[in-house]
């Protein structure tokens, strides 16, 4: 059941969602709605649970409680009869092809091309041909600025350029939501820009809705529809970025973005 | 299909306890054998003499490369050629110890490289003579190191010692080997020699992992 | 006679040799190979009893004597209907002894390959098959192929023992020879020499070029 992303619907809802590691509580009960075509960036400190809400969206860690929605379906529920029974490998794959995520540490596959690394989801997966596949790598590279590189391995490519080719391996697989999971941090500053260029393009160009982590606050400001602020598991406040960065009304919040901007 | 007979095998099993103790004994000779000459072998590479270094380099390589079987009919066939007639046991072991020295000198290399150079240097800033540098201060550090290594070859030197059979060792393969010439049945008694030597690899190999931990927990873990 | 003598009388019979050992090591080699990836992939299926099995195969082999496994399949196995000829019984004992060591082998480096790889094609919605296939083994096979190398030099010394079962390996020749001319340094030295040889000038080799390809073809390896 495929729906079209209806203006009312959320695409992506955390409904209640509780994630434990042992007795550590990284997610607390976490009710957070994403609508479609939507940036939200989520800022707080380390070991806010920031980064776990992309992973668990990205169905790389279970919940342990409550239901996430994505395009108006539970991710790791099925409903059947009218219950949530926990969702087959179908359902599952089904879901996630709908998800995209760009990692902190790029994972780029080190024995495949550029080329290929773009080439791998939409052949093995989405069953293109591997002249359209081609076709389609190209062009996403290209717009990544990366063509000129497509036949090289990973290890001869930079970081930023790393981080740019997996943005159009994650982009080739055609998803609705794309998560970005630190995506600069693990980058030199002056190959920063390179990346924040692509994905500014994006919130442009693409209609994705995009959820973003970043400790790159100027930028955070810059493209997103709201920002979100957690801490200790739940989102402290969030509103559109002038409102949260400039006026943040909890103490908590203005304690960070004090510490945070300080720093820069 | 399957002809056990139990009665068969209650008769011959006093022969084998007693060629499982051979077996055991073979092992524990050769293998303090190969600790101590693995040792002296380790600490002489170290020489800076460089034709001595790469001959006993290529020695360790050639003994660590070439087949255990092979080496043990060179010893024991060759003593006679040239006038020395060694018995299958002292053919044995000097055979299996020099073949497990081999492997236990890269053992002790690795352990002993993995101490860091400040160590040497700290001992002779302080004036520390040779002899005491090596006993008190770098090989205890080595020890550590070495123990997970050791405890393989270990057990492995259990499960080469049916080698030594095919020179007359009375160890356990060989004992296996006279039931079945003598009385034809040879499902029995080569299914008991796996079974023991099972049940004594297993243990070993459990033993070994458990001094392991111990050594690391008692020296530290040097990384 | 003098040793050049020796060596011009003998060499044809240890160049057979020298042909079955080859022989019996690649025959050996391939098995291994196969039984490792089979055991060592079934070492971390998700499926208990399928690790169990697999568990069990490799504690059994490894704990066991490869002389042992070699005289009882030769001569216990065809008492349970399964006849092996003694070149067959050769090979197949070495493979499944070697086998079993490799399967460990394989689950090290599959369990090295690092965690962020599994990541990402997980986010590419790639089918757990593919993921293996495609993403981890290759990964597996640059980060395992040292050891992997070692453990072929232990198969070719391995292959030695099926001269204790008639085979007319290099091993078996070097005996007759000793048994005809009583040259015992001659003749087990040169089959010394023989296996150094493959072992350190052709083995090893041969392996250090596979990884210095592989080494090409994905960059630096961690």
């Amino acid at each position: 059941m495929d729906t079209d992303a209806r203006p009312d619907m959320p695409m992506v809802r955390f409904d209640q969602v509780t994630k434990r590691y042992g007795d550590l509580v990284v997610l607390d009960r976490l009710d957070l709605e994403v609508a479609a075509g939507e940036t939200v960036t989520i800022i707080g400190p380390s070991g806010s649970g920031k980064t776990t809400v992309l992973r668990t969206l990205m169905t790389l860690e279970p919940v342990d409680g409550g239901v996430i929605h994505v395009d108006g379906e539970p991710l790791t529920h099925m409903e059947r009869g009218g219950r949530l029974v926990p969702a087959d490998r179908r359902h599952l794959r089904r879901m996630r092809g709908k998800i995209g995520m760009c990692f902190q540490q790029f994972n780029l596959f080190p024995h495949m091309t550029a080329l290929e690394n773009c080439m791998e989801g939409p052949v093995h997966v989405l069953g293109m041909s591997r002249a359209e596949a081609r076709a389609r790598a190209e062009e996403l590279l290209e717009k990544v600025g990366m063509a000129d590189k497509r036949d090289e391995i990973p290890a001869r490519l930079s970081g930023g350029q790393q981080q740019r080719v997996a943005i159009a391996r994650a982009l080739a697989m055609r998803p609705r939501v794309m998560l970005f999971d630190e995506v600069t941090s693990a980058l030199d500053p002056e190959v920063i820009g390179e990346v924040t260029r692509v994905i500014r393009a994006l919130v442009n160009e693409h209609q994705l809705t995009m959820l973003m982590v970043t400790h790159q606050i100027g930028f955070a400001r810059e493209i997103s529809d709201r920002i979100c602020f957690f801490d200790g598991g739940r989102i402290e406040e969030q509103g559109p970025p002038a409102e949260l960065l400039d006026n943040p009304r909890k103490p908590r919040t203005r304690q960070f973005l004090s510490a945070v901007l300080d720093a820069h | 299909m399957i002809d056990w007979r139990w009665d068969f095998t209650l008769e011959i099993l006093p022969r084998l306890a007693i060629a499982t103790g051979q077996t055991l004994l073979a092992a524990l000779l050769g293998y303090a054998i190969a600790l101590v000459l693995g040792l002296l072998l380790a600490v002489a590479r170290r020489t800076p003499w460089r034709a001595a270094n790469a001959a006993i380099r290529e020695l360790v390589e050639m003994v660590r490369s070439t087949p255990l079987v092979l080496q043990v009919f060179f010893v024991f066939y060759v003593g006679p050629q040239f006038g020395i007639r060694l018995s299958p046991w002292t053919a044995g072991m000097i055979a299996i110890g020099v073949h497990y020295a081999s492997y236990l000198a890269e053992v002790y290399r690795g352990a002993i490289d993995s101490v860091p150079k400040g160590q040497w240097e700290a001992a002779k800033s302080l004036n520390i003579g040779p002899w005491r540098t090596w006993t008190g201060i770098v090989l205890p550090q080595a020890v550590s190191p070495a123990v997970p290594g050791l405890g393989n070859y270990a057990v492995g030197i259990l499960k080469d010692t049916p080698i030594l059979s095919v020179i007359g060792v009375a160890e356990l393969m060989h004992t296996a080997n006279a039931i079945g010439a003598e009385s034809y049945r040879y499902l029995e008694p080569f299914t008991l020699v796996g079974l023991i030597f099972l049940l004594l690899s297993l243990p070993a190999a459990a033993a070994a992992r458990f001094i392991e931990r111990r050594v690391r927990a008692r020296l530290g873990v040097i990384s | 006679m003098s040793y050049a003598e020796f060596l011009v009388e003998h060499a044809p019979r240890f160049a057979d040799g020298v042909v079955v050992t080859a022989q019996q090591a690649v025959l050996a080699a391939v098995l291994a190979t196969a039984i490792a990836l089979v055991a060592g992939l079934l070492r971390l299926a998700p499926v208990a009893p399928l690790r169990w099995l697999a568990g069990t195969y490799v504690e059994l082999l490894r704990g066991t004597s490869l002389l042992v496994q070699l005289y009882w399949i030769f001569f216990v196995l065809p008492l349970l209907g399964v006849s092996l000829d003694k070149f067959t019984a050769g090979y197949v004992a070495v493979g499944m002894n070697l086998g079993a060591y490799g399967a460990e082998l394989v689950r090290g480096a599959v369990l090295a390959v690092p965690r962020g790889q599994w990541e990402a094609a997980l986010a590419l919605n790639l089918s757990p098959t593919r993921r293996m296939v495609r993403i981890i083994l290759p990964q597996a096979v640059a980060i395992g192929l040292p050891a992997w190398g070692n453990l072929m030099i232990e198969l070719l010394k391995g292959t030695a023992l099926v001269s204790l079962i008639a085979v007319a390996d290099l091993m078996f020749v070097a005996k007759q020879i000793n048994g005809s001319t009583f040259l015992s340094a001659q003749a087990f030295g040169t089959a010394l020499v023989l296996y150094y040889v493959m072992a350190r000038f052709v083995l090893t080799p041969a392996i250090r070029m596979l990884e210095r390809t592989l080494a090409r073809r994905m960059g630096r390896v961690a």
